[in-house]
């Protein structure tokens, strides 16, 4: 099937091919026959193995074997070593016809595993196979397991790679088996593997040899790029931000006498749960998070709390959890200010997805102070309509609220060996500048721009060491035009890096910060973060955004918002001139449960037949939801829901006043009235007020 | 770019099974199941399925199952679980799933723990009957395969592969478990399978084969990361391996043709949107109006 070229047979060609069909089919149809009878004659077995010589693809012969084995072994008089040895003979002259066949690979697993057989030969059978194709995985994976058998040590096998490697660099599957071997020897800190990083450091120099020789090689890239991962990577979960804020204060607006639900935080949203959330960003998914490790102490708290995992797929692991201080039903006393107090991981139970535990016990402490409503409670923006102009928003020249953000400890993850790691990172980056002054590679510029993001975060913002965001973001663009064909994911990265430069500090963020006005220019008291036209492909550093309530991302090449679950605070939202595809890349909405006002205008919502964002929502094609049937049958009327299923995942988990949809081939009249009954809370659809 | 030689393949596709006399039909026989999928789901992203008499095709199929509710690869060979699942994703083309007693079917044991669990999760998801097996146990092995480049491979331990790739993420897919995968790891090892002609290969250093146009892009598309690869430079690709003459498609430009090939190069392009195509899904590899069909129809 692979690898024959295409030609029409000429007659003399045909006729043999057809009387060598013939001869194989009758061949099969007496194997099937015996098989049927359960014939194990000797004639029957050279049978069968005459057809496996040709065919080893024919599964069915070998469970046919196995079946004949069985019973020959079954005699009181059967030499299991010969009978086990004739199929190992058979199984070679097989793959001699066809390295690549599963069954038969199989098959010798099956005669090795019944332990009558000498393992000797293995490892030069093996020998022989990988001199003829280094490459041939199934080889390596019998390789592994007959490494088992005889207990290889993991050091010999590591030492067979280095061979193969120094014989040949480009082979990708000894690089692979060199990291699963050494993957070991560091994780059980064997002895001549400990530390890590002396290690690390000889490995470096190792695929050194590979990537310099010929940096258009892939070979070593992938086993690079895992060794700075292992080089900064910090194992144990640790909390990267979080919102309140550490030693923030947040003012909350009660009316009617400070009872009911009439909530509001200050220059923010009216809130009708009247809940104020806290929301945790780990630097990786984590388990355990509960009352007993994290422990939250205030007067706010009136009974037990659950914290919520922000997943996408009702997984009990995530990065970002939410918990809800449900104010609404207390009696607040005015002017008062609160305190909160959390204290994460003072007992154990904070797991990471690799079983790590949590890093050293933190403690984020906040104020909540209580004012009294000056004006009559307004629901919404005051019922009117949400504009986005540019004439709506002005400036902001201080911002209390950033102030704490970046004040806050941010000494979160710093690694335990910081000094030997930026060192090494350092090398590395000397080294990849030297090869990029010879040759103007992609590899080159790809990994420097991923050297120097690694510095960048190793070091502290105390420190005063200059960022390198500006080269990074140069490198990126050069492997855009260096490499048009992954141009798309160079732009990914580089969005990446803007979003950090631009949220990395208070004064690289405030100009992006704006007081929202109406049309009346009555000032609604929402600052919005204005992240529009700036080119960006992806969402990022959302860590540094929990506090934002309204956000504008339009004018940009958006076709996905994953992360943005973790804004529990945001309730108004234009992704307006975008590239979303489909109503499931809109998907992480559906956990912001304070989102209101929503513009998705002109996207590419109907234009496209596949849907790339299908699996990472939640639903019922990916098992993480039971379909509402009786409620969409209740809402729409209908029991098919093939044309719709994904609007209505959406939009039928989500509470919106306002909703923007023209501009999409998916908003024809069918379709604006399928929303109507999907959203009763709905007062404007596309700038209309609905009656 | 050349164009999509429509009538030629579903020429190609409905001769293969008249032209069984060749060596190679005769060495395939035992896998004739997986032909049947290949190609009948290749004739339905045409838009051709209904050149196929349904009743032959179905009454074969059905002589094809064994007592134990496994499928065999042709009458007469044993079952398996992978004739198994071509068997069910037929039956869902031709929306015949009732044909089958579904408890027998799903009686026939479906081994989670081996590289075969995507086609138990696949198999079982499209009969609703996922309880059959315990998911999370399947998932926790299907991570224990997972690699240092973020691919996947047969066995723990084993080499990521293109194939083997498209198996974990699709089961984990299926059961709702991609955020255990890391997108942006395995996103940029799998976009850089693209090489210089535009065909994906399935391994570093590999060459390029049309039949990657699946295993990879399917991958890249179940995680959101297919606009990483050049989609204009693959179609060129696929377009190229066509036999124009007497039609279907094969593994790289000026190869001889197979039905495998075939299937995977209409697939691949149904993935990049090539006008005129039915789309498919990543996951299931079945019709998106199949898969609509089975969930979201009461």
């Amino acid at each position: 099937m692979h690898g024959r070229p295409r030609k029409a047979l000429k007659p003399e060609d045909e006729a043999a091919s057809s009387a060598k069909a013939e001869k194989l089919r009758s061949l099969q149809a007496q194997f099937l026959a015996n098989h049927q009878n359960s014939i194990y004659s000797k004639e029957a077995l050279d049978l069968s193995a005459k057809l496996l010589e040709i065919n080893p693809e024919c599964y069915t012969a070998w469970n046919y074997r196995k079946l004949a084995v069985q019973h020959i072994l079954s005699n009181s008089d059967s030499d299991p070593q010969s009978i086990f040895s004739d199929e190992l003979k058979l199984v070679e002259n097989a793959l001699r016809k066809n390295f690549k066949s599963y069954g038969a690979w199989h098959h010798r697993k099956w005669v090795l595993s019944k332990g009558h057989s000498s393992i000797d030969k293995e490892m030069r059978l093996l020998n022989d196979f990988q001199k003829e194709d280094p490459r041939n995985f199934h080889a390596w994976n019998h390789r592994r397991f007959v490494a088992g058998l005889m207990e290889r040590s993991e050091e010999d096998e590591l030492k067979y790679t280095e061979k193969v490697i120094g014989a040949n660099f480009s082979n990708y599957s000894a690089w692979h088996n060199r990291s699963v071997l050494l993957s070991n020897l560091l994780k059980r800190e064997a002895e001549g593997y400990f530390p890590k990083e002396k290690v690390l450091e000889e490995e470096f120099q190792h695929v050194h040899n590979a990537i310099f020789t010929d940096p258009d090689d892939q070979s070593g890239w992938f086993y690079h790029l895992w060794l700075i991962d292992q080089t900064v990577k910090n194992e144990a979960p640790l909390l990267v931000s979080s919102w309140p804020s550490h030693g923030s204060s947040i003012t909350i607006i009660g009316d009617n006498g400070l009872r009911g639900c009439g909530l509001s935080l200050l220059n923010g949203t009216q809130s009708d749960s009247g809940t104020l959330p806290i929301i945790l960003y780990f630097n990786q998914a984590v388990k355990g998070i509960n009352s007993s490790t994290v422990a939250i102490e205030s007067e706010l708290l009136t009974k037990e709390l659950v914290w919520k995992p922000l997943a996408m797929n009702n997984s009990s692991t995530a990065q970002v959890w939410v918990v809800y201080l449900d104010l609404g039903n207390m009696e607040l006393q005015q002017s008062k200010t609160y305190s909160v107090e959390i204290n994460i991981g003072h007992s154990s139970g904070i797991l990471s997805s690799n079983g790590n535990h949590y890093g050293d016990p933190s403690q984020i402490s906040f104020e909540v102070f209580v004012q009294t409503a000056n004006t009559e409670p307004t629901e919404g923006q005051g019922g009117k309509r949400t504009t986005w102009n540019d004439t709506n928003f002005q400036k902001i020249d201080h911002f209390q609220e950033l102030d704490s953000i970046f004040t806050a400890d941010q000494n979160h993850h710093i690694p335990k060996s910081l000094d030997w790691c930026t060192e090494e990172i350092v090398k590395e980056i000397t080294n990849f500048r030297d090869l990029l002054s010879e040759y103007d590679c992609k590899i080159g510029k790809l990994t420097l721009a991923r050297l120097l993001t690694a510095l960048d975060m190793l070091s502290s913002q105390h420190d005063g060491r200059k960022s390198n965001t500006e080269e990074v973001l140069q490198l990126y663009t050069d492997l855009m035009k260096l490499d048009p064909t992954h141009s798309l994911y160079y732009k990914d990265e580089r969005s990446l890096i803007s979003l950090k430069q631009i949220t990395s500090t208070r004064d690289s963020l405030l100009p992006y910060c704006h007081y929202h006005k109406d049309a009346t220019e009555t000032f609604t008291g929402h600052v919005c973060l204005r992240l529009q036209n700036l080119s960006l492909s992806r969402m990022g550093s959302i860590e540094n955004l929990l506090w934002v309530q309204m956000l504008d991302l339009s004018h940009n090449e958006l076709q996905s918002i994953e992360g943005l679950e973790a804004m529990q605070l945001l309730s108004c939202l234009n992704l307006s001139h975008n590239k979303f595809g489909s109503f499931t890349a809109l998907g992480p909405l559906r956990l912001l449960k304070s989102l209101k006002v929503l513009n998705i205008s002109y996207n590419e919502l109907g234009s496209h037949s596949i849907d790339t964002t299908r699996y990472l929502c939640s639903s019922p094609v990916a098992h993480t939801e039971e379909f509402a049937w009786d409620r969409f049958e209740t809402l729409t009327g209908s029991v098919n829901a093939t044309n719709f299923w994904e609007a209505f995942l959406l939009f039928g988990s989500l509470a919106l006043t306002e909703l923007n949809i023209s501009g999409n081939a998916v908003a024809d009249e069918n379709f604006r009235s399928f929303l109507v009954k999907v959203l009763p809370t709905l007062k404007w659809l596309d700038d209309e007020e609905l009656s | 770019m050349g164009e999509l030689a429509t009538e030629k393949h579903v020429q190609y596709i409905l001769s293969v099974e008249k032209r069984k006399d060749s060596f190679e039909s005769v060495v395939m026989e035992h896998l004739r199941m997986n032909g049947a999928y290949w190609g009948l789901t290749a004739l339905y992203l045409l838009g051709k399925l209904d050149t196929v008499d349904v009743d032959e095709v179905v009454s074969w199929l059905m002589s094809c199952l064994h007592e134990s509710g496994g499928f065999g690869g042709n009458v007469g060979h044993d079952p398996h679980i992978l004739y198994t699942l071509s068997a069910v994703q037929v039956l869902a083309l031709f929306d015949k799933l009732d044909v089958i007693d579904v408890d027998k079917v799903t009686n026939y044991p479906f081994r989670v723990l081996s590289m075969f669990s995507y086609i138990a999760i696949c198999c079982l998801s499209i009969l609703h009957r996922l309880d059959k097996i315990d998911v999370e146990k399947a998932v926790k092995y299907i991570l224990s395969c997972k690699n240092m480049d973020g691919g996947f491979g047969c066995t723990p331990g084993g080499e990521s592969h293109a194939g083997q790739i498209f198996c974990c993420v699709g089961a984990l897919a299926i059961t709702g478990s991609l955020d255990l995968v890391d997108k942006d790891l395995l996103g940029w090892w799998l976009c850089e399978r693209q090489v210089k002609s535009g065909g994906l290969n399935g391994r570093p250093e590999k060459l390029p084969d049309v039949c990657y146009s699946w295993w990879v892009l399917s991958s890249l598309t179940m995680i959101d990361r297919v606009h990483w690869i050049s989609k204009e430079k693959l179609i060129k690709f696929i377009l190229d391996c066509q036999d124009t003459e007497n039609g279907g498609i094969s593994d790289r430009p000026d190869d001889a043709v197979d039905v495998f090939h075939t299937f995977f190069g209409v697939a691949g392009l149904s993935l990049l949107e090539y006008p005129g195509l039915k789309p498919i899904d990543p996951a299931y590899a079945l019709p998106v109006d199949v898969i609509n069909r089975i969930f979201f129809t009461k």
